[in-house]
């Protein structure tokens, strides 16, 4: 339970950080930014909007502590203030209508990535030397040295543009109504494959070796001589004994790919068009939508930080050493 | 299957220490005779010459217009054309000059921080040690990509923000490794007589604890000049970095930008790719020669009678 509260203590004075970043970026940047924003608005706003955003965005004439403390309020009563680029929807509904993307495809990716990548590491480190380990690490290490979104360019190219096997961007085809008939979740699969796939294939080597290099250290333990003693099977060695031993550091790795999920498929989502937080982000920046891009830093960030504190309490139960100190 | 459990790495490097080698060779001498670290190195080497030859290869600007657009690779021009008519090689021969100078300003300037943050936490320990620790783990844990995107958006642009962005998300890192590396070395006994005799506390710190953790200063380098570079040109493609500069991210920041992928130009976008993925797959080739070198539970070992479960031990 101590543990449990000093790790929530931390990620609550991470979130803190998080939210003074956010609160000192415009104020200390060059330039005003509504007066930007303003001219790219185009007489749109109302007088009392443009109030609110040099409130939020700290262009008035207040204290910066009496600002401070506003801003705190407006955050934790979920006033992110109202979108430019998505004039006049609030930056909440712009958020949520698009989270959703996001996480079907970070998801997919890394639940793909982490089961395949630690069946593969499991089997190198099991059979050192043999064809998969000595095969896979260096090719999956040279595929990763390229940059992602390269690789992304370059899979967008020969299935999308060449072979034309998939559909090169947005979630699903223009025009098909969301809803829960075959054909629309056919057509979402379908726009899904190939960034999913291109995030499996940059990632999966980390799993693969991270599994590897634990599981070459609990081969070498007393309990699986001892399991072998007895006569078990290879195959329940491998997995019952020496892979499961093996896990909990890919449980915190699993942790912090649940924040690449919401943050780190910004480059995919860029590259395929694809209508998730990432590329909202980016189009946030690229119109000047200040409080749409403060509202996905803290949107994500808030993510990154609950799905590693989710990942903290499934450590507590899974490793009973965390308990007793 | 007898094979399987034969195969497994610890039994039979428990079983014969004996016959392992035991050459006194330093580390350098390690680094030279290792294969991974040659090939990486001779790769590295070519880039910088390449890099620094570039006003001598290429000269002018490499961004002027030059021939027609979009033509593909033949003798005059290596590697094509992009839309706008500029010679493809001379761009990719150029933004080797930037992309190197910012990965190692980048790789260096993230390590130097990542020591002094390490250091000071092993070897003050208590009060500092909690505070450094926190703050580290307060940047490792924030999203980078966004983080980087946010900080480039509200900075002015320029090849300045790129590297200070960049430092910024890059150093903690770097500060956690070698802050349990410097913990461990902290505890040994030299340092304690260090202090004991009176030494101090930056001495001990750079002349008697640094040392030890050579190699790993080392890795974290280079793990960090790959990231530099890699992020870099993550930022330059967003649109995000210096576009008025010549690199490999901006290279393909405008390839994409002037649709080559849509129109087939291939030869447009691939080199710039290729570069940086060979820079990192040469760095991450001497990234591991340093742990090999180090580490001799990752070393080839060798057995003086190659039985039949000798390929077990290998790497």
């Amino acid at each position: 339970m101590r543990f449990i509260l000093r790790r929530l203590g931390f990620y609550l004075v991470a979130f803190w950080a998080s939210i003074t970043l956010n609160f000192l970026l415009p104020r200390f940047m060059p330039g005003d930014p509504v007066s930007r924003m303003f001219a790219r608005s185009q007489d749109r706003m109302q007088p009392e909007q443009i109030e609110a955003l040099r409130r939020l965005l700290g262009v008035d004439d207040r204290p910066l502590w009496e600002q401070y403390i506003g801003y705190l309020q407006n955050i934790f009563t979920g006033q992110m203030g109202v979108s430019i680029s998505r004039f006049p929807a609030p930056v909440t509904e712009v958020i949520s209508s698009q989270i959703g993307w996001t996480l079907l495809l970070g998801g997919t990716a890394l639940v793909i990535a982490a089961v395949v990548g630690n069946l593969l590491g499991i089997v190198a480190a099991w059979r050192r030397g043999g064809a998969i380990d000595s095969a896979l690490p260096p090719v999956l290490v040279f595929i990763g040295s390229f940059p992602y979104f390269w690789l992304a360019m370059g899979a967008l190219y020969l299935f999308g543009v060449v072979l034309g096997w998939f559909p090169i961007r947005h979630a699903f085809t223009d025009g098909l109504e969301p809803a829960f008939t075959s054909e629309f979740i056919g057509d979402v699969g379908a726009h899904l494959v190939l960034p999913a796939l291109t995030i499996v294939l940059v990632s999966i080597g980390g799993w693969m070796l991270g599994m590897r290099n634990t599981m070459i250290a609990t081969n070498s333990e007393d309990y699986i001589t001892m399991a072998e003693a007895k006569g078990l099977r290879p195959g329940r060695i491998m997995l019952r004994y020496a892979a499961r031993n093996a896990m909990l550091p890919s449980v915190t790795s699993f942790g912090m790919g649940l924040g690449f999920v919401v943050g780190g498929a910004l480059l995919t989502e860029v590259v395929f068009a694809y209508p998730g937080v990432g590329y909202q982000l980016l189009n946030a920046v690229q119109g000047l939508d200040y409080p749409l891009m403060q509202g996905l830093f803290l949107t994500i960030t808030a993510a990154v930080l609950l799905a590693n504190f989710l990942v903290d309490i499934l450590y507590v139960r899974l490793d009973p050493r965390v308990r007793s100190n | 299957m007898a094979t399987a459990i034969l195969q497994q790495p610890g039994k039979t490097a428990g079983a014969t220490p004996a016959a392992k080698p035991k050459p006194n060779r330093s580390f350098v001498h390690g680094l030279l005779t290792n294969k991974k670290a040659l090939v990486g190195m001779a790769v590295m080497a070519l880039f910088i010459v390449v890099a620094l030859l570039a006003p001598v290869l290429f000269p002018g600007d490499p961004s002027r217009i030059t021939a027609m657009a979009s033509l593909e690779p033949d003798a005059g021009h290596w590697l094509g054309t992009t839309a706008k008519g500029q010679d493809v090689l001379a761009l990719t021969v150029h933004g080797a000059r930037s992309s190197l100078l910012v990965g190692l300003t980048v790789g260096f300037a993230s390590t130097f921080i990542g020591i002094l943050v390490g250091l000071a936490s092993a070897y003050f320990g208590k009060v500092i040690d909690e505070a450094l620790s926190l703050v580290t783990n307060v940047f490792l844990l924030l999203p980078g990509l966004p983080l980087l995107v946010i900080l480039a958006a509200f900075l002015p642009p320029g090849l300045g923000t790129v590297i200070l962005v960049l430092i910024v998300t890059g150093w903690a890192g770097s500060a956690r490794v070698l802050r349990s590396q410097a913990l461990s070395i902290r505890s040994k006994d030299f340092v304690a007589a260090a202090v004991v005799s009176g030494e101090r506390a930056g001495r001990i710190m750079f002349r008697e604890i640094l040392p030890n953790m050579a190699s790993i200063v080392m890795g974290t380098l280079l793990a960090c000049v790959i990231y530099g570079i890699g992020a870099q040109a993550g930022l330059e493609f967003l649109g995000l970095g210096d576009v008025s500069t010549v690199s490999w991210g901006n290279n393909l920041f405008w390839a994409g930008n002037e649709g080559a992928l849509l129109t087939g130009s291939w030869w447009v976008f691939v080199p710039s790719g290729v570069c940086i993925a060979l820079v990192a797959f040469a760095l991450a080739l001497i990234n591991y020669a340093v742990d090999e070198v180090t580490n001799p539970r990752l070393r080839k070992v060798k057995t003086p009678a190659p039985a039949t479960t000798g390929r077990s031990a290998a790497k």
